[in-house]
């Protein structure tokens, strides 16, 4: 009988395949990649290496000695003292406590403050107390201390907005009133970032990351873009990454264009140059994770679709590497097996500058 | 699951040089392989031993950039961030406002 290895599903669950079976599901997850975004599938060897990582006996794998990257945190210290049922612990702690629990017990490269719920839009009416948390972990942290948030453009829409929901409007048929509801919608959010990004960084912050951009389509990348742009212009120290939502950005209005490229339909590759010619520093690309394929096939895919990121950047590209992205399974406890897996092949297959 | 990476790829922060190089990428655009070399070539040490803790440690210790522990006298927060400036030749912006507040 043929040997079986360990491996785990799109959702976690444990399955064995054979070697043959390892390659087989690799080569589709590769194939699918470069079908998709006109890209080259991996080679060879890359393949192969990518199947002994998968293959490796240790429940824990690790990138060789000298290959180490800076590792960077999103969601701030909601993972410690959030308490919503989602990534967060719910250990009652200060904001402070959490950062320093970072960087001085859990060997963080960077970390970032961020809002309970995390999304830039109501951050405006606490802004002061945003500021001086800032300030307070800026006196006590060595490593880069970052604001962190989500664009989140669907908070400008009704129920929760005041622009009317695009959805709604179109359900109607209603389109170009649906896309000029986007329109507002982005240029007032670029200008909610700017104003908050203004006072944090008058309060000592390092930068900001922009977390899960694009996660409303093309408007909310491009808002975000000319926020990059914005503050870019104003301040030419500030550390600016831009981490993504999807592998994919959404057409949602569909004709919306940064610097002659339209924004819909645009994969990681095409989205780098944009976010590098926005005044980024750092781009995080993302590739979803299909809860009904295997970890070879998911693993596959999201490397060919970074390591093509990573050739065409001019910036920095740590991946993003959280639950259901970056060949990571969707759950919120990730298998340790296949998060170092994961971790070990986006280093030394697809080359990322960091996580 | 971020603890996971950490182990798995990451250069542990203030235990190692993890903060040093993510600067550099994060101030100067750095690749991971520019920012290693300029950060060994600052720290005087070789690329490999900016993940190294045994090495790291000391030198940490030295130039009083802050290390986990809590050492007596040593530099902490915005005191260490201001001899990573020099060492590093860059400006943090925590540092420029705290001189502003104290000028």
């Amino acid at each position: 009988m043929a040997t079986e290895y360990a491996l785990r599903m799109g959702d976690g669950k444990r399955v064995f395949l054979t070697k043959e079976k390892i390659i087989e599901e690799i080569e589709a997850g590769t194939a699918d990649a470069a079908d998709l975004g006109e890209i080259s599938t991996l080679s060879g060897d890359e393949i192969d290496k990518l199947a002994e990582i998968l293959m490796m006996p240790g429940k824990a794998v690790s990138v060789e000695q000298g290959m180490e990257v800076p590792v960077t945190h999103d969601i701030g210290t909601l993972r410690i003292d959030g308490d919503q049922g989602n990534s967060g612990v719910g250990i009652p702690s200060s904001r402070l406590v959490g950062c320093m629990m970072h960087e001085r017990a859990f060997g963080a490269d960077t970390m970032e403050l961020g809002h309970i719920d995390y999304s830039f839009k109501p951050v405006k009416p606490v802004i002061a107390n945003e500021c001086q948390a800032m300030e307070v972990c800026q006196q006590n942290m060595i490593i880069p201390l970052f604001y962190g948030a989500m664009p989140n453009m669907g908070l400008y829409y009704t129920p929760d907005g005041p622009f009317e929901n695009p959805g709604d409007l179109m359900k109607a048929f209603k389109i170009q009133e649906a896309r000029e509801s986007m329109e507002h919608a982005a240029e007032h959010m670029t200008r909610d970032m700017v104003w908050i990004m203004q006072r944090l960084f008058a309060s000592g912050t390092d930068g900001v990351n922009f977390d899960t951009t694009a996660a409303a389509g093309d408007g909310d990348f491009y808002g975000t873009l000319h926020a990059v742009e914005a503050l870019r212009t104003q301040f030419p120290d500030m550390y600016i990454e831009v981490g993504m939502a999807g592998e994919l950005v959404l057409g949602m209005h569909g004709e919306l264009e940064y610097d002659g490229v339209g924004l819909a339909g645009l994969w990681p590759h095409q989205q780098a140059p944009l976010v590098a010619k926005a005044g980024a520093n750092v781009f995080g690309p993302v590739v979803n994770t299909n809860t009904s394929k295997t970890s070879a096939w998911n693993l596959a895919r999201a490397v060919t679709f970074i390591k093509a990121a990573v050739e065409v950047s001019t910036l920095p590209c740590h991946v993003d590497m959280g639950m259901g992205v970056g060949g990571i399974p969707m759950l919120e406890t990730p298998p340790i097996d296949a998060v170092t897996r994961a971790s070990k092949a986006m280093v030394e297959i697809a080359g990322v500058d960091g996580i | 699951m971020p603890i996971a990476h950490i182990m798995a790829s990451g250069m542990t922060g203030i235990r190692a040089a993890g903060d040093l190089v993510a600067r550099m990428e994060f101030s100067k655009n750095m690749r991971i392989g520019e920012a290693k070399e300029y950060v060994a070539k600052k720290v005087g040490v070789d690329t490999m031993d900016l993940s190294d803790e045994h090495v790291m440690r000391e030198i940490r210790e030295e130039l009083d950039i802050g290390v986990i522990t809590s050492v007596a006298g040593a530099a902490k927060g915005i005191a260490a961030k201001m001899n990573i400036e020099k060492l590093l030749d860059v400006k943090i912006n925590s540092c420029d406002l705290f001189r502003k507040q104290i000028a």
